[in-house]
């Protein structure tokens, strides 16, 4: 057999590249099944549902490792920026009873507040800028940073690291932009059911 | 047990890709600039060195060899490498994330080391028997460890050394390469 298709050396080396080429194919949808790795579905959808400030007012390093902390069984009332709304959210989508906000990680603010520098009094240290862990500040050594107010998340990180303390936390105002229609009054659960609305009003 | 051990230092210090036979330069150059990543790149690569060196000996002695094949070892070297990187790519993503992570985008560059493909066609030319070309194939990726995490550490220290401008950047970096190579021809003649 081999020595019959050797002797047509076009035949032969088809054969060998297509056979070699459907070979590590086959062993590569093979691997691509056997370790196909899949993500944590929970730890989307809490991480959707925490703010984003990236603060690190919960202990971890961001946003996600938090989602995947409390994927794991974590506490779900370590995040002041999403405040008490937050763990609502979280408690109901793990169907545990929600917590107080834990007051060892700080307190929910009344108010958003956006940083804001005094540029007069800004040295160029960029030590603001290494804080942000949103990219929020814009600025080089030795000139003058500012915030971009829209990127702000109002997590405090950039007033201690500042030198000379030229970084106010101001509420941020209620324009025509900011403002949305107040959340609907949530009447209580009157009964848990699995009907959709539509029928539950039937 | 002789034999073995000096096929490891001729791979290893004697013939050493990239100092010698200037093979995989481009990670050489290009992973070097920070020590945890070089370190990260080396192992990577020393294990698809070996996988690929023990892959491309099988194919080559059973596949190419009987059907008179071996003017296609170049482009069937290639396929194994292809296929053995990116096999370590998706077994390194399911069992440690925390490697897969770190590595990120080196493990698919591996495909486009020019040592990768030189080791195998060099084993190919030598007529080595499978368990001296996949020592070649591990020598070699030692070797590149080797240098490589040197090469890095020296850059480190680089970084924060006061070098006349005509010679900072890149230019240092090749000055130093160039010691280090004339550095690792003294070890010809060792064995």
């Amino acid at each position: 057999m081999i020595e019959t298709i050797a002797q047509q050396p076009m035949l032969a080396a088809l054969i060998a590249m297509v056979g070699l080429g459907l070979l590590f194919g086959a062993l590569l949808g093979y691997a691509a099944e056997k370790f196909k790795v899949q993500g944590d579905p929970i730890v989307e959808q809490i991480d959707a549902l925490l703010p984003q400030t990236q603060c690190g007012q919960c202990g971890h390093p961001g946003c996600r490792p938090y989602a995947e902390s409390i994927g794991k069984g974590g506490e779900i009332n370590k995040c002041p920026p999403g405040g008490q709304a937050t763990i609502n959210a979280i408690a109901s989508l793990l169907d545990v009873p929600a917590p107080e906000l834990d007051a060892e990680h700080g307190e929910e603010a009344d108010v958003k507040t956006v940083a804001y520098i005094r540029e007069d009094e800004c040295i160029g240290c960029t030590k603001c800028i290494q804080a942000c862990p949103v990219d929020a500040i814009l600025g080089a050594a030795k000139l003058m940073h500012t915030v971009i107010m829209s990127e702000c998340t109002g997590c405090d990180l950039c007033v201690e690291p500042c030198p000379v303390d030229c970084i106010d936390m101001l509420p941020l105002e209620d324009g025509i932009k900011q403002w949305h229609w107040p959340a609907p009054q949530k009447v209580a659960d009157l009964i848990a059911t699995d009907r959709t609305p539509q029928e539950a009003s039937l | 047990m002789q034999e073995f051990a000096i096929i490891l230092v001729s791979s290893i210090l004697i013939n050493n890709y990239v100092l010698v036979q200037f093979l995989g330069l481009c990670p050489f150059m290009g992973v070097s600039n920070k020590l945890e990543s070089a370190i990260g790149m080396s192992a990577a690569t020393t294990f698809v060195l070996t996988l690929t060196a023990m892959a491309s000996y099988i194919v080559d002695v059973m596949v190419l060899m009987p059907l008179g094949l071996i003017y296609l070892r170049t482009i069937a070297f290639i396929l194994v490498i292809a296929a053995v990187v990116q096999f370590t790519k998706m077994f390194i993503e399911k069992t440690s994330p925390l490697l897969y992570r770190v590595l990120g985008v080196f493990l698919p560059l591996i495909t486009t080391n020019c040592a990768v493909l030189g080791v195998a066609l060099q084993n190919a030319s030598k007529d080595l028997n499978f368990m001296q070309s996949s020592l070649y194939g591990f020598g070699a990726g030692a070797g590149f460890s080797l240098v490589l995490i040197f090469f890095s550490a020296m850059r480190e220290r680089l970084a924060a050394a006061d070098i006349p401008i005509p010679f900072q950047g890149a230019a240092i970096a090749m000055i130093t390469a160039g010691l280090m190579s004339l550095a690792f021809m003294g070890f010809s003649g060792l064995v």
